[in-house]
């Protein structure tokens, strides 16, 4: 049978039982590649579950620093009875099986284009430590890890090294560990043929990069930007990013002397209340935030309706999972644009923020912040479970010390003593966006009601239409405003390369770039543009005006954000093919490729395709 | 109530310690029906507010939605004013507060407001105890829309379209004693005497402080076999007690037989005076208010005055340890752990 031959190239998966300890083994193998220098992007598959469920984990090595999932498994190691069937039936024709020979393995489990690796795991356990099953279990891990370090010849002292930071604080167990790791090299040492043809070489390919989740990038973000009060309702694919601004602010935000927190963490009774609070704290002059997730945003819809009208700053970090409803809430999407843009009641339009890596999940943060409180309207981080709860191959995250937090048109005391009137909703500087005044600050002057239904310039409550079809259109003249101070979009290409354009965003963008290279190498030259905000600026519009064809990909079912692309800058639908991954599975290049090559070939008989590579 | 207010104020209008007049307490003017009750709740606030030199500046005044929720116009016109959504009062003080806890928030709700539709935050901020004043205006029944029953109406009691409340009723303060709230009161919009020293009470009391307030609505549910109606609730109330508050500076001056009278002094030193107590009551005893309300109950009466009061209590900021100052005054130096931190953070991550 065909060996597989690549060097660093791959992609493994495991195949464990949820609630096993494999995670921490399995995050030392992805570690120990990323310490070897290379590009490397593992991907949890979890159920929504705490214990025995299966549980995948996959990570991809790349030499060319794709980062985008890829289809189809190279080297499947089996620790889960209950998947068996279906994890032999996913690895590629020439790839490897590992599995836990101690038992025989089922005949109809046994396929003649696929590579056998038995592994006695159990056994080894039970020969060479004489503690409980659950250790057995955990060492059983550590057992299959030295068996991919021979055969795909990791270096054993990095792997060694990440062991002995494990355990730091529980010493006794590193011993045992290392016999572990032993025992699975030197199994694989005596009975095959090792390393295999895909194996992994040293490289320097990441330079100071950092492996890291994007929630908790999100959480530092916050901190950095100052947030004071979180409030947040538990769900997942979010609950890390409180989690981790937490861990951070109980470290950096204490007060030396008193030991008291110069923050406030509330979890809510529900997201009703989270947002509710994090308008309040807002409204009063503090930085404050959630995050959520599809769920909870629905929830949300009615606060950050009166937020957008009552202007009010906040800021929302919705971390998307697969919906509708409950959905599957441990498989990504990016589904929540609609309800995210167009969020509540009335006529609504709310700014949004796509990251599409970790530092991006920092960085928008931070400058949600910054940008909330100079519009005075939310600004909600749309991330996704793949982005949010996986580790991905970063650049470090970076602060300017001369940086200072815009805390956008707040009236002082002193600055009410000099106005002659201070009315909260004119708009004094002709951008739309009015002045505020923080309550307590000045006796006599700058206060005001405020409230979620119609009101004059002065804020007293009317009902006439006058007043409020002026405000509705300042709200749209701020929304124009919004355009240049949101992030640009990020184009690909000095200049057009020809009239097919691709846009995308957030976590497609691994697997878009890598999708351009496929197509440009099948003569099908692609100009790209990634889409980091709402409102579009006028740079989205020229991109899509210059394109003949432009295919939006992106991670739902309804090609939502095609769907606003056409809505909010009058585009023909024609001109914008949907390209779609709606599966819960984060989007790979070749799905990417091959529905854009189907389009082209079905256009006019192949015309289209060959106007393409022609242009 | 569609009439011109005179701007004309007596000369020699008394002047609080802050040499402020009462008028300087008041707000826009309501557009609530002649003869409401929640007029006569909003009077009380300003008359505790001005007796007690509250700097109105310092107050943040909320509410939800609904009749009562209109209210924080009529009423402290230089303090910011915050009208959330329906049934959400709760959380947006909640937010506020954290901000900045050296304001006094002042929350205003309805019977529709907390009972039904804000349930779920009321009965968790009374577990948080937010330091806050929290007033619902309790007439039994949805105003705006046009006199449904609410969740605070007997059972039994007649609407004004003749019909009977199907439904056993939510007694606010039944609840909140329940849940532990730390300061529990009742009272009518029509006995002042017993509302605005059970306000100021409240405003010196540190944490949640719930005042549910019988306010009779004259266009809705003031009919013949309302028992949310003025005929009725002045007929069936009990008082346990005449209150006083004794600010903290000044000199105790009543004088009332011994045994008769409880001084419950307060975290902000300033001192509760009980008078005419009803017997085998404690005020800062749990059980004996609630025991004391369930026989009330059972005899037809609406129970008012202050019923319990937990003079230890730590609110919100007291338990998750928040700093003295308020976070909303905290600035960079205070916040961004800087660049040098998050260079360390990166290598967390290599």
């Amino acid at each position: 049978m065909q060996q597989l031959t690549a060097i660093n190239d791959l992609v493994i998966r495991f195949a464990n039982v949820n609630g096993t300890g494999s995670a921490s083994a399995n995050n030392m193998f992805a570690k120990s590649i990323f310490r070897m220098g290379l590009p490397v992007t593992p991907k949890n598959i979890f159920p929504s579950n705490i214990q025995g469920l299966p549980t995948w984990y996959e990570v991809r090595v790349s030499e060319h620093g794709y980062l985008g999932r890829r289809a189809g498994v190279d080297i499947m190691v089996s620790v889960n009875p209950q998947s068996m069937k279906k994890d032999v039936d996913s690895v590629r024709p020439s790839g490897y099986f590992m599995y836990d020979n101690t038992r025989e393995i089922d005949k109809s489990l046994l396929r003649d284009d696929i590579h056998y690796i038995g592994v006695p795991m159990i056994e080894l356990c039970r020969q060479h430590f004489t503690t409980d099953t659950r250790s057995h279990q955990l060492l059983k891990n550590m057992i299959y890890v030295g068996a991919l370090v021979a055969l795909l010849d990791i270096e054993v002292e990095v792997v060694k090294g990440l062991v002995a930071a494990q355990f730091r604080k529980k010493e006794k167990l590193i011993p045992p560990n290392y016999q572990a790791l032993e025992l699975g090299i030197q199994y694989i040492k005596d009975h095959y043929t090792w390393p295999l043809g895909l194996r992994l070489e040293r490289r320097d390919l990441i330079g100071d990069s950092i492996l890291i989740d994007g929630n908790t990038a999100c959480g530092l973000g916050a901190i950095y930007a100052g947030a004071t009060v979180a409030a947040w309702y538990p769900i997942t694919p979010s609950t890390s990013v409180v989690n981790a601004f937490e861990k951070y602010v109980k470290r950096l935000r204490k007060d030396e002397e008193t030991g008291k927190n110069k923050y406030a963490i509330v979890q809510a009774e529900d997201e009703l209340a989270a947002i509710g609070m994090v308008i309040g704290a807002n409204w009063n002059g503090a930085r404050a935030f959630t995050s959520t997730s599809g769920p909870g945003l629905s929830l949300m819809s009615e606060f950050l309706g009166l937020a957008y009208f009552a202007e009010i700053p906040l800021v929302l970090i919705d971390v998307q999972r697969t919906g509708p409803s409950t959905g599957m809430p441990t498989r990504t999407q990016q589904s929540d644009l609609t309800s995210a843009f167009y969020a509540s009641h009335g006529d609504t339009k709310q700014v949004l923020l796509f990251p599409a890596t970790p530092k991006e999940c920092f960085d928008f943060t931070a400058d949600a912040f910054d940008l909330t409180e100079r519009l005075q309207t939310p600004v909600l981080v749309m991330t996704d479970l793949d982005l949010g709860m996986n580790d991905h191959l970063s650049p470090p995250f970076q602060w300017d010390d001369q940086r200072r937090y815009d805390r956008g048109k707040v009236h002082s005391a002193d600055d009410l003593e000099k106005l002659q009137q201070f009315g909260r909703y004119q708009d004094v500087d002709g951008d739309g966006i009015p002045y505020r005044t923080i309550p307590g600050t000045h006796p006599t002057k700058g206060s005001y009601f405020t409230r979620g239904s119609s009101r004059d310039e002065m804020a007293r409550y009317t009902e006439d239409s006058e007043p409020y079809v002026r405000n509705m259109d300042r709200l749209l003249k701020k929304w124009n405003t919004a355009k240049d101070l949101v992030p640009a979009p990020e184009f690909y290409q000095e200049k057009d390369k020809g009239n097919q354009g691709m846009i995308f965003f957030g976590t497609s963008t691994y697997a878009a770039l890598e999708a351009m290279e496929q197509l440009e190498a099948a003569g099908v030259p692609m100009d790209a543009m990634r889409i980091r905000a709402t409102p579009f600026s006028h740079a989205v519009r020229d991109f899509i005006g210059r394109h003949k064809t432009v295919y939006v990909v992106e991670q739902n079912r309804d090609a939502q954000m095609r769907s606003i692309l056409i809505n909010e800058l009058d585009i023909d639908p024609f001109k914008l093919v949907p390209v779609l991954n709606y599966d819960g599975m984060p989007i790979t290049a070749e799905a990417i490729t091959k529905q854009i090559s189907r389009t082209l070939h079905n256009a006019s008989n192949g015309h289209a395709l060959a106007e393409a590579q022609h242009s | 109530m569609s009439f011109i207010r005179p701007a004309f104020r007596h000369p020699e209008s008394p002047k609080n310690d802050l040499g402020y007049t009462r008028q300087y307490y008041e707000g826009a003017l309501s557009t609530l029906c002649a003869g409401c009750g929640h007029d006569s709740i909003s009077g009380a606030i300003i008359q505790a507010c001005f007796e007690m030199n509250i700097e109105p500046h310092q107050v943040a005044k909320l509410s939800g939605i609904g009749c009562s929720s209109k209210t924080p116009a009529y009423y402290l016109g230089n303090s910011h004013g915050f009208n959330s959504v329906h049934g959400r009062m709760p959380s947006v003080t909640t937010g506020a507060s954290l901000a900045n806890r050296k304001l006094l928030y002042l929350g205003v709700s309805g019977d529709g407001d907390t009972a039904s539709i804000g349930m779920g935050q009321f009965v968790h901020i009374i577990r948080r105890n937010l330091n806050m004043v929290y007033i619902v205006m309790n007439n039994g029944c949805y105003g705006l829309t046009k006199g449904q029953d609410s969740a605070t109406a007997d059972f039994g009691s007649v609407n004004k379209s003749g019909s009977a409340n199907l439904f056993q009723t939510i007694d606010l303060v039944g609840l909140a004693l329940e849940l532990g709230a730390t300061f529990v009161g009742r009272s009518f919009s029509g006995d002042k005497g017993q509302l605005v020293p059970m306000i100021k009470a409240a405003m010196s009391h540190n944490g949640f402080a719930f005042i549910d307030v019988i306010s009779p609505c004259v266009t809705f549910n003031n009919n013949a076999g309302s028992t949310k109606s003025y005929d009725y609730v002045r007929a069936h109330m009990e008082a346990t007690s005449a209150i006083d508050l004794v600010p903290e500076k000044q000199e105790i001056t009543t004088n009332y037989e011994e045994g008769t009278t409880k001084r419950i002094e307060l975290h902000d030193h300033s001192v509760i005076e009980l008078h005419k107590l009803a017997e085998g009551w404690d005020p800062t005893d749990r059980h004996s208010a609630v025991e004391r309300l369930q026989s009330s109950r059972n005899k037809g009466e609406i129970l008012t005055g202050l019923l319990f009061v937990d003079t230890h209590s730590k609110d919100l900021h007291d338990l998750i340890e928040t700093v003295p100052q308020p976070l909303n005054s905290l600035k960079e130096q205070d916040l961004c752990p800087g660049s040098g931190v998050l260079e360390g953070i990166n290598g967390e991550f290599r």
